[in-house]
């Protein structure tokens, strides 16, 4: 028996012994009184008449005295009787409902079912441990790639928040702490279709117990982890996890990459968010100071990465004392290169030199503060480049008319590498090398992409010779070569070309960028395309089928049933 | 001195008694046999039911199976009675007062072992 049955049994054990109680003492009086039969002689009830009436005496009161009219000594006992039996009811009926309102009960009814729903899951999911913007984001961009998932977080109301969105699939959900392995366990860690286990709660401790509680019991299943910092980091790496996102670090390269590479900027916010910025929203990138409000642990990283870079700063926040003026390297670069203040009002942007710089990068943790400053900073320079931090998802639309060149959000950013990372790890290699291109390089790639691609959302696929693709397959082995330019025909006029372009071709350890369109493929070679939806599904034509391909590199049209390939077969 | 084993001993025992009364004297004789007794013996055999409810331990699940089958004998040599009494036509016989004792003398077989778990589950603290 389960543990509901249990504690449901013995919560109404009081009850139950009451009821049976006073239904063993109402009966017994009944048969122990005597009374009189109709024709005026002593008789004594028996059990079968006392509980009969004692039976419907206390659930409805009014069958009237059977079978003889009662004596006085039989109607003061039917009225004891009465009123003991209404009370036990009452009390056995109001333990029970009070039961189900039990808060800790409801609990473990909840949790029972989520444990039963998620054991009936047929199809692949991820365990997602933490629903704030990241994790929502990931649930979602999962979602589109066909996974389900299961959500652990710790706040009810966030929980509740998933029966709002409107997912195609439901997303089972529980409120739990995440580091309890019971609770993990139950949201399906051992189950065979979990796919992996996405750790993205904001505390470092849990993160880490999900990882290692998922890698002991499947080292082979994939683990991706939040980390804030390098101790948590190196902890993480030291087991084996498949990915570490540390939030301060991605948000402050990518906010990095904007400010001092904006083509390769580009290039990964095309494959990474399928609605792309158009590419007249580079700006014409200016080398210059930058002036950078916030400098908590977001600002810090941020600095980091973009001193690496050698890019000039100007540090403004409230916070900053004289010691860490003095310690902080950014006092080697130029004068008053740290101001202290919000960054809001105009004297402190002025003071950080606001006419002189490039750019303002509004990073501070508050949304008004960044709105602020992004406002005050046009006004005093209306050809700054502006950069703003968003931390909320429901400041969404003021974001949006603040019309700054760069909206970012740090959940979003995570949630976007993640997701690339569980669509294909190839376009995590190609970010990997898109980084060394130099600028013009980087900007004809991202011409190239605009030229086919458009206006249209940009999606990726990665493919590999051999596993996923039977026609291809088969075509080199019966034919011999192929090159990358086939498979980027229409399978319905090869005359004209798929809207896609080929990012990245590897064979064994050798990787090339923008690969020729002549190459030859060969079985285990893997390629990384982006183009439109149309162009991106109208290749599985090729990949898989034998007919399309074979018109696209040869133009004959030619059947392909089992038939046909018997017929040439005797032929040849 | 723990109160609630008392109770829960109390009951066990208790049962025990009752049906021992109940089912001793000649088989067929109904003057051998209180039908108060009867009445008694499963009132206190369904406490005992309710009493065991919610031990998830072996042993209490072994008890609780037990008293469903004391239940389950007693409320059968009941209802035996109340047709032999009030349904047929030959009233209460002999051999109708046999089947009563008989069913009710499984469930004293029951009751016994139920006293045995008891003891066991006593004698198995070693305090």
């Amino acid at each position: 028996m389960n543990t509901l049955l249990y504690i449901l049994l013995k919560r109404l054990r009081k009850p139950l012994i009451v009821l049976i109680a006073v239904y063993a003492v109402s009966t017994l009086g009944f048969v122990i009184i005597p009374g009189v039969d109709d024709s005026g002689q002593p008789w004594r009830m028996g059990f079968f008449h006392a509980f009969y009436f004692v039976s419907f005496m206390g659930s409805t009161i009014g069958f009237g005295e059977v079978p003889y009219p009662f004596t006085d000594a039989q109607r003061m006992w039917t009225l004891l009787g009465i009123y003991s039996t209404v009370l036990a009811w009452l009390y056995a009926i109001g333990s029970m409902l009070g039961l189900l309102q039990d808060k800790g009960f409801l609990r473990l009814l909840t949790t029972r079912k989520f444990a039963q729903q998620v054991k009936r899951i047929q199809e692949p999911f991820y365990l997602v441990c933490g629903y704030g913007t990241t994790g929502r984001d990931v649930v979602k961009g999962l979602e589109k790639q066909g996974y389900l998932s299961v959500v652990l977080d710790l706040k009810q109301d966030r929980i509740d928040a998933l029966e709002l969105e409107d997912y195609l699939h439901t997303v089972l959900g529980m409120c739990a702490d995440a580091s309890v392995p019971e609770h993990l366990d139950l949201a399906g860690l051992q189950h065979s279709k979990c796919q992996g286990v996405l750790a993205l709660t904001n505390d470092d401790n849990v993160n880490l117990s999900i990882s290692i509680a998922s890698k002991l019991l499947y080292p082979n299943r994939m683990v991706v982890s939040r980390s804030e910092n390098a101790i948590t980091t190196a902890n993480l790496e030291s087991f084996g996890t498949d990915l570490i996102v540390d939030p301060f670090k991605q948000f402050a390269d990518y906010m990095g990459l904007a400010a001092h590479s904006p083509q390769k900027h580009l290039i990964i916010d095309w494959l990474l968010y399928p609605d792309h910025r158009s590419i007249a929203s580079t700006y014409k990138h200016n080398e210059g100071r930058w002036i950078l409000c916030g400098y908590g642990r977001f600002g810090q990283a941020l600095s980091q990465s973009m001193r690496n870079e050698l890019t000039d700063i100007t540090l403004i926040d409230p916070n900053l004392s004289p010691k860490e003026r003095l310690l902080s390297p950014m006092t080697s670069g130029s004068e008053g290169s740290v101001v202290s203040g919000i960054g809001t009002e105009a004297n402190t942007l002025l003071e950080a030199g606001i006419e002189s710089a490039v750019g303002v990068i509004a990073g501070t943790g508050n949304d008004a503060d960044n709105l602020s400053i992004i406002m005050t900073a046009r006004e005093l320079n209306p050809t700054l480049v502006t950069v703003v931090r968003q931390n909320h998802d429901s400041n969404a639309l003021v974001f949006e008319r603040l019309k700054a060149d760069f909206v970012m959000n740090p959940g979003r950013i995570i949630a976007a590498k993640i997701l690339s990372h569980l669509r294909t790890p190839l376009l995590a290699e190609f970010f990997e090398h898109a980084l060394s291109l130099d600028e013009i390089e980087a900007r004809e790639l991202i011409q190239r992409i605009e030229r086919t691609v458009g206006e249209a959302p940009v999606e990726s696929r990665a493919i590999t010779i051999g596993v996923d693709t039977p026609a291809v397959s088969r075509f080199i082995e019966e034919q011999g070569g192929l090159t990358i330019r086939s498979l980027m025909k229409s399978p319905a006029d090869r005359a004209k070309a798929l809207r896609c372009v080929p990012l990245l071709f590897k064979r064994g350890d050798s990787v090339d960028i923008e690969p020729g369109e002549l190459t030859q493929l060969a079985v285990g070679d893997e390629l990384l395309f982006c183009g439109v939806h149309d162009a991106i599904s109208d290749q599985s034509w090729l990949l898989e089928n034998d007919r399309s391909l074979t018109y696209v590199v040869t133009g004959n049209e030619q059947g392909n049933s089992v038939l046909h390939r018997l017929l040439n077969g005797v032929k040849g | 001195m723990n109160r609630e084993k008392v109770i829960f001993g109390f009951f066990i025992i208790l049962a025990l008694t009752l049906n021992v009364g109940f089912v001793f004297g000649d088989i067929d004789n109904p003057a051998h046999h209180e039908v108060i007794e009867l009445f008694l013996a499963i009132v206190v055999s369904l406490i005992c039911t309710v009493l065991k409810f919610g031990d998830r331990s072996h042993l209490g699940a072994l008890l609780l199976a037990t008293s469903f089958v004391a239940d389950l004998q007693l409320i059968a040599a009941a209802l035996v009675w109340g047709y032999a009494e009030q349904l047929s036509a030959q009233g209460m016989t002999d051999a109708a007062m046999a089947s009563v004792v008989s069913l009710a003398a499984g469930a004293l077989v029951a009751n016994i072992i139920s006293v045995i778990l008891l003891v066991v589950e006593t004698a198995s603290i070693r305090r």
